[in-house]
């Protein structure tokens, strides 16, 4: 290990402490590592060096002083551009947002900041979060670090990436229908959706407020349970935030997989999963079952609905979301000439970008009189189902497991005009969106292509316990420790 | 019922200006993304009560007590145009 940006937090947070390097040379490091790398990956939106130069120096001043606030401590981690920072540029990846200065931040940028955290800058998204590619960019795509001409997944795609390079130690990102999981399979990183109301989302962008978590992403399970761990608890500031203890990850990481049932998720195991992804996924479930595991079969039958019913919730709910930006408060206002309301229709043609349109209309349909009840609501009971199949699930088993995607990265372009073929890419990580429950992708293996292969783990609501203690038998079980690419030291020679 | 649905009105609702060639674009998209979100409408659900929520919300009662709050300059200086300290649009009739 000869560059200090391909330190784990766990690592990184040791060396500190002993004095081995400092925060600035952390920061130093994956600043470098950026310069090397971000020309062909464009996994930043925004770097704030001066902000996270002070804030490095500030962490180094603290361990000087013999100041300790935790683990993250002078560790450098990136944020999704859908996060409010003070007075940092925060788009969400649109036009309609392009300049816009947050006067707040939002709470999980407080709470890294209280822990110590240096904040290196803004990732990349698809616009509004809505997409799984990161192509539906106003500023650009961000690519594969595995391969350049692959999508990194989405639309947390400049989280993911950053950290698989070494661009970051670790990063934040939202997840609506998979918008973590999936790009974390895709890029071979550790990513988690929590429990929704485990992690405050206030001054997170809204895209569809009732399936909306922000969670980690990491080069490892116990890294990225200890970014949980910082940001998560309740918030007075959400009033959809879980007022309750929080999990304690720490002392379940070791616990093995000994006695535990796990669910094999049948619907999620057959047709459209791609062969070599299914392979993967199979052999992982052996290993689990010779360690100790006892494996069971489980169905979720009204998960073959899940995928419909998840884009009639989020784009009602997104239409509903995004009223707000219409020229008058922040934001992009059109030049044109009209009154108020016209004012309003022209900013919003001008400043949204295809996908949001798609979506904000489709969601204003299926909102609107007469057609209410057989959309909108009808897809609602089906969330009830779908809620009430983990619940028999649950009866059965302790966690479930399927793949995180259907298949691994797919090349740029190859979706992006066919947006069925988009949606499906988040057919096995919608589910538990819509039932509210924690979910974490773990890197298992590469395909052929060299490409990586996600396992997701799914536990009941406020199982991160049980989640996390089964993650990292399965992080072990997998032995991956294959670096990308982009940040071998091939491409690091000059 | 995918067929039947007005795209100009919809994007009238959604206050989104679209020329008719984009109109035309987005209504046959949508009529392709609504095939498959009208596959909710297979399944039985006579009974079934709507989530909309994962959450058992109910109300959330706290003492009401004066706090800090943001400045109004520092959202006024985001705002496209303001004046007198209040948000400034154009004209409202037509």
């Amino acid at each position: 290990m000869s560059d200090l940006a391909d330190l784990s937090i766990v690592e990184a947070a040791a060396g500190l402490r002993r004095g081995a390097f400092s925060a600035v040379d952390l920061l130093e490091a994956v600043s470098r590592r950026a310069s090397i790398t971000e020309a062909q990956l464009h996994s930043y939106l925004t770097l704030d060096a001066a902000g996270a130069k002070r804030a490095a120096e500030a962490a180094d001043a603290a361990f000087a002083a013999g100041t300790d606030v935790g683990p993250l401590q002078g560790i450098p981690i990136a944020l999704k551009d859908n996060m409010c920072t003070m007075g940092i540029e925060t788009t969400a990846s649109s036009q309609i947002l392009a300049g816009w200065k947050p006067p707040y931040d939002a709470t999980v940028v407080r709470r890294l900041k209280a822990a110590g955290a240096v904040l290196t800058g803004k990732t990349n998204l698809d616009e509004f979060a809505m997409g799984s590619s990161t192509e539906n960019s106003a500023f650009g795509e961000t690519r594969n670090p595995g391969n350049p001409a692959y999508v990194p997944g989405g639309s947390s795609g400049g989280s993911a990436a950053t950290v698989a390079v070494g661009s970051a130690f670790g990063s934040l990102g939202s997840d609506t229908g998979g918008s973590i999981r999936q790009p974390a399979a895709l890029c071979g990183v550790v990513g988690m959706k929590p429990t929704y109301g485990l992690v405050s989302r206030y001054g997170l962008i809204a895209f569809a407020s009732s399936l909306d978590q922000i969670g980690p992403f990491a080069r490892s399970v116990e890294d990225s349970a200890m970014i949980l761990d910082a940001i998560a608890g309740w918030d007075r500031f959400d009033a959809t935030s879980i007022d309750g203890p929080v999990p304690n990850l720490a002392g379940s990481l070791s616990k093995g997989v000994e006695g535990l049932r796990v669910g094999v998720v049948t619907e999620l195991m057959g047709d459209g999963i791609d062969p070599q992804v299914a392979s993967a996924v199979a052999a992982m479930i052996d290993k689990l079952s010779d360690a100790g595991a006892e494996i069971v079969e489980v169905g979720l039958p009204s998960s073959e609905y899940a995928l419909s019913a998840y884009y009639l919730i989020a784009p009602a709910e997104c239409s509903a979301n995004l009223a707000r930006f219409d020229g008058v408060r922040y934001g992009h206002r059109s030049e044109r000439e009209g009154t108020t309301e016209d004012m309003m229709a022209f900013s919003r043609a001008e400043g949204f970008g295809p996908e949001v349109i798609r979506r904000i209309l489709l969601g204003t349909y299926a909102l609107s009189a007469g057609y209410y009840d057989a959309f909108y609501g009808q897809a609602q009971r089906v969330r009830t189902l779908v809620r009430n199949d983990f619940a028999s699930a649950y009866e059965q088993v302790d966690v479930l497991v399927s793949p995180t995607s259907p298949t691994t990265a797919f090349p740029v372009g190859e979706r992006a005009a066919d947006p069925i073929a988009m949606y499906y890419s988040d057919v096995c990580t919608i589910p538990s969106n819509l039932s509210g429950d924690p979910a974490i992708s773990v890197p298992v293996a590469l395909d052929d292509a060299g490409l990586p292969i996600g396992f997701q783990i799914m536990a009941p609501a406020l199982g991160e316990e049980l989640m996390y203690q089964v993650a990292a038998a399965v992080e072990t079980l997998a032995g991956f420790s294959a670096r990308p690419p982009l940040a071998s030291s091939e491409v690091m020679a000059p | 019922m995918s067929n039947d649905f007005d795209i100009a009105k919809v994007a009238s609702l959604a206050r989104i200006a679209l020329t008719n060639e984009e109109l035309e674009q987005y209504a046959s998209q949508l009529s392709v993304i609504l095939e498959h979100a009208e596959r909710v409408q297979a399944l039985p659900t006579d009974g079934v009560e709507p989530t909309s929520h994962p959450l058992p919300m109910v109300n959330g009662f706290r003492p009401d007590e004066v706090t800090e709050c943001l400045d109004r300059d520092s959202f006024l200086g985001e705002a496209p145009d303001s004046q007198d300290g209040q948000f400034r649009v154009p004209r409202i009739l037509g």
